[in-house]
C-alpha cells in the first residue's frame, strides 16, 4: 500500500541518495582530489547516510593554516552500540584525508582539533558504529588565505 | 633533539564512576607537509606526527591517526567516561618513528 511521504520524509530519502557526492554548494579554485574513493575505503563501500554527525567548522577561515574543528555524534544509541571512528576528509586540499578519530566503548563520541584547509571547500565527516552503519555530515567553509604550504 | 613535553591538561583527576573527563592535549611538533619548498626551491620532506594514542591501564581510550592535513602544534580535545583508576598514558608518534610520551593520574571511586 502506498504511503504519502511527508516533505521531511521525502527530502530524508532524497538526501539518503545523494549522499555520496553531497551537494558541493562551495566552488573551490583547485581540482578536488579522491575523497569519494577514501570515504569508500572507509566504508567497504556502503554509502553513509545523512545525519548524526556534528560537524563544526567556522564559516570563514582567515588563516586556512588552522582551521578549528569539531565534531560529535548524538542521537540514541542501541545499548552497547558505540561510535568507533570517524573520518574527516577535505575534497579541496593537495590531500583528501584530514584526520581518523578512533573511539573505544569509554569514550564520548566527540573531539575537537585544529586542521589545515587550501581553499573553500565542503569538509566531510564519515562516523562508523560499532553496528557497521555510516553516517556523515559537510560543511562549507570560505578559506581565504590557504595553509597547507603548497 | 630536545625534550619536548607535552601539555595535558584533565578537567577533573578524582572522579565518580559514570563522570566524563574531559582531555585536552597539545605537543609541539612542526608537522611539516612534504609540500613546502625551502629557498632553494627544494622541497622539504614530510615530518608529522601520525598517531595519537590514550591509554588507561594499557587500555586504548581514544586516539587518532593524523595527516599533514593537521596544523602545526597538534591540540586535542576529547572526552570520555574511566572505569577505573590508574594511569592515563599519552602517546605521540611521529614519521621517523620518534615517541613522545606522556602520563596522567586519575582515580575513579
Amino acid at each position: 500500500m502506498l504511503q504519502r511521504l511527508s516533505r521531511r520524509e521525502a527530502l530524508t530519502v532524497g538526501a539518503g541518495a545523494f549522499a555520496a557526492g553531497v551537494g558541493l554548494a562551495a566552488a573551490p579554485a583547485r581540482a578536488l582530489n579522491d575523497y569519494a574513493d577514501q570515504i569508500k575505503n572507509f566504508t567497504g563501500g556502503k554509502t553513509p547516510v545523512e545525519g548524526r554527525v556534528k560537524l563544526e567548522l567556522p564559516e570563514l577561515a582567515e588563516n586556512g593554516n588552522t582551521v578549528p574543528l569539531s565534531i560529535a555524534v548524538d542521537g540514541p544509541m542501541d545499548e552497547g552500540i558505540h561510535v568507533e571512528e570517524i573520518l574527516v576528509v577535505a575534497p579541496a586540499n593537495p590531500n583528501a584525508r584530514v584526520i581518523r578519530f578512533r573511539f573505544s566503548s569509554a569514550s564520548v563520541p566527540e573531539a575537537s582539533t585544529r586542521i589545515r584547509l587550501a581553499d573553500t571547500q565542503d569538509v566531510i565527516a564519515v562516523a562508523k558504529l560499532s553496528d557497521g552503519n555510516f553516517f556523515q555530515a559537510s560543511r562549507q567553509i570560505k578559506v581565504t588565505i590557504g595553509g597547507c604550504g603548497g | 633533539m630536545a625534550e619536548i613535553k607535552p601539555r595535558i591538561r584533565l578537567d577533573k583527576k578524582d572522579v565518580k564512576k559514570g563522570d566524563t573527563v574531559d582531555v585536552k592535549t597539545l605537543v609541539s611538533h612542526v608537522m611539516e607537509t612534504g609540500l613546502r619548498k625551502d629557498a632553494s626551491g627544494k622541497p622539504i620532506p614530510r615530518m608529522i606526527i601520525n598517531t595519537f594514542t590514550c591509554e588507561l591501564n594499557g587500555k586504548f581510550v581514544f586516539g587518532c591517526d593524523l595527516e599533514s592535513a593537521v596544523s602545526a602544534n597538534p591540540y586535542f580535545d576529547f572526552k570520555f567516561k574511566p572505569t577505573e583508576s590508574g594511569t592515563l598514558k599519552f602517546t605521540w608518534v611521529d614519521d621517523e618513528g620518534t615517541r613522545i610520551e606522556a602520563t596522567e593520574t586519575i582515580k575513579v571511586t
